[in-house]
């Protein structure tokens, strides 16, 4: 059945809804920022460490559906090891292929991010895919009000 | 779709078939396949004669109202108030002018809260509110316990969704100033003992507000013999148009009250020196209402009336009680909210997926669902979820659709693994 939901749930996307990486609060983060989706009452937040420039660690705790879940996870793995300048060009180009812009949205760098692609044949969902990215950039601007610097 | 025997012998004058012919939208398809409406407690849809007669507003008999001495603002008023007429029988209200058109239930609580509130809330105050309020039913009094320093007191619920009268007793005190609870909770399908609730209240001269809004397409109501002292719905949740609702209250309350917004349409005299208002219900109805709305919905309470609440009431049980039991049949799936008064909503969630993926996939199986916290957090909280999926049931749903919702879990599932 070709109903876009084969794409949109993934075996890997499923995967890492089931079994987040990296998942669960950090006490020791340098950076911690909260999301909500007051649609429909999902939370995230996302624990950063740095190293100068360098994102060192990155964890996040959430309730949520499969794809925020997913999109989260992979995130985490994704911006390790990734310069501030670099997660926020990681940002931009994952929110260009959910949402199905032309351009930004290929690359090599997305890597397992590409399997969120089939979000943009559901408009309703942009959001949740792009939750934990929103605070991600949040923690490492401070400059969302819902964001703790502890 | 066939009628289902069974259906039928329950309700032998309930032609569903007949009535869904009534409604457009219902033969719409939606991603190649025929549109299983399961959302009507968040809107319900529009039957041809509620179209029609908005059509006809604009068609043959639009002007202001109460404005112009000319014949087709003669005919919208009359149409208007012939409206207002046909909702003060439908509650059974004892006085016309105690009928106020809001945009809806919300700007009728926002009334109450402002005009009544600012008059008779000072600091320690109480306004008891439950857990299961829709955020409008929470909110405004929020806004106005901040501006007088009242406090908000809440009722609890059991597990089953049944409000916890004793604790209500209890809350009940001498600081008690107002209730504000929901007739029918819109994310439980709960039914409040309304009236036991306000007889409670009334012991001690407490006046209570009622939510309606899921009451109204569902329950017959009757103003008189409730003894609500406010009570308001929302048109577009009685198969009316929606920006169109009704704030009823008791003539001697509203009489006391200043009214809410200034304007044209609310006042006697003008002079800058003094304003007199208008009587009611034009004090409360400041500026051009919206005519086609409120014609709209009298529309709308006259098809009600043609098929007979009590027909849709037994009917949309029916689909509850059918719903109830296959879904109860699915491994892994718990319905929230199972009070033993309960009106024509399946909330409930899976175990392993999430409310937002399961209304993804129904919604390709061409199923309306609501998924989210049903504008009740609160609620949601108290049973420790972010969400469910809501299968709401109006009066034009089947038991073949049923059906389709079950066998659409079966595709959640086998997604999920």
């Amino acid at each position: 059945m070709n109903d876009g939901l084969s794409d949109l749930y993934q075996e890997v996307i499923l995967d890492h809804s089931r079994h987040p990486r990296n998942f669960g609060p950090a006490e020791d983060a340098d950076r911690t920022a909260r999301g909500n989706n007051p649609l429909c009452g999902d939370r995230v937040t996302v624990f950063l460490n740095l190293d100068g420039d360098e994102i060192s660690d990155a964890q996040f705790d959430a309730r949520g559906c499969a794809i925020s879940l997913a999109s989260a996870s992979m995130m985490t793995e994704m911006i390790k090891g990734k310069s501030i300048e670099e997660a926020k060009v990681l940002f931009e180009k994952f929110h260009a292929l959910v949402t199905g812009e032309n351009g930004l949205g290929t690359g090599p760098d997305l890597a397992e991010l590409e399997t969120l692609s089939g979000v943009k044949d559901f408009p309703t969902r942009i959001k949740c895919a792009t939750l934990a990215w929103h605070a991600m950039i949040a923690a490492l601007d401070r400059a969302d009000e819902d964001v703790k610097t502890e | 779709m066939a009628t289902n025997p069974k259906n039928a012998m329950l309700t032998p004058s309930y032609d569903v078939e007949r009535i869904r012919q009534d409604f457009p939208i219902l033969s719409e398809q939606v991603y190649d396949k025929p549109l299983v409406y399961f959302d009507s407690a968040a809107s319900a849809q529009k039957p041809r004669a509620v179209i029609d007669a908005i059509s006809n507003v604009y068609e043959t008999q639009y002007a202001n109202v109460h404005r112009g001495v000319h014949y087709m603002s003669q005919k919208a008023t009359d149409a208007m108030e012939e409206s207002r007429e046909s909702v003060r029988t439908f509650i059974n209200a004892a006085d016309v002018r105690e009928i106020i058109f809001v945009r809806g239930a919300t700007e009728g609580i926002n009334l109450v809260a402002h005009c009544w509130g600012r008059q008779n809330l000072s600091a320690g105050d109480e306004i008891i509110v439950s857990v299961m309020e829709h955020h409008s039913n929470i909110v405004p009094w929020q806004m106005i316990a901040d501006q007088t320093g009242a406090v908000l007191k809440v009722i609890p619920i059991g597990d089953d969704g049944a409000l916890d009268m004793d604790a209500y007793a209890d809350l009940m005190s001498d600081k008690t100033k107002i209730v504000a609870i929901t007739h029918i909770s819109n994310a439980l399908g709960t039914i409040t003992p309304i009236a036991e609730i306000i007889r409670i209240a009334h012991e001690r001269g407490v006046p209570v507000l009622v939510d309606g809004c899921q009451a109204a397409p569902h329950v017959a109501l009757d103003m008189q013999a409730l003894g609500a002292d406010f009570y308001v719905f929302s048109g577009h949740k009685i198969y009316g148009p929606s920006g169109i609702g009704v704030l009823y209250g008791k003539a001697a309350l509203l009489e006391t009250m200043p009214p809410y917004q200034g304007g044209g349409e609310m006042i006697d005299v003008v002079t800058f020196e003094k304003t007199t208002y208008a009587d009611l219900p034009f004090k409360f109805e400041a500026g051009t209402p919206h005519i086609s709305g409120a014609i709209g919905m009298g529309a709308a309470i006259k098809y009600i009336n043609g098929i007979g609440l009590e027909n849709i009431a037994a009917h949309e049980n029916d689909l509850l009680a059918y719903g109830t039991e296959k879904l109860s049949e699915i491994n892994g799936l718990n319905l929230v909210g199972t009070a033993p008064e309960k009106a024509a909503i399946l909330s409930f969630v899976l175990e392993t997926v999430h409310p937002h993926d399961v209304g993804t996939i129904l919604d390709r199986e061409g199923i309306a669902v609501r998924t989210g916290h049903h504008c009740a957090q609160p609620v949601m909280d108290r049973f420790d979820i972010a969400a469910t999926i809501r299968a709401s049931i109006g009066m034009y749903n089947t038991r073949e659709e049923i059906d389709v919702l079950v066998a659409g879990l079966g595709r959640v599932q086998e997604i999920f693994g």
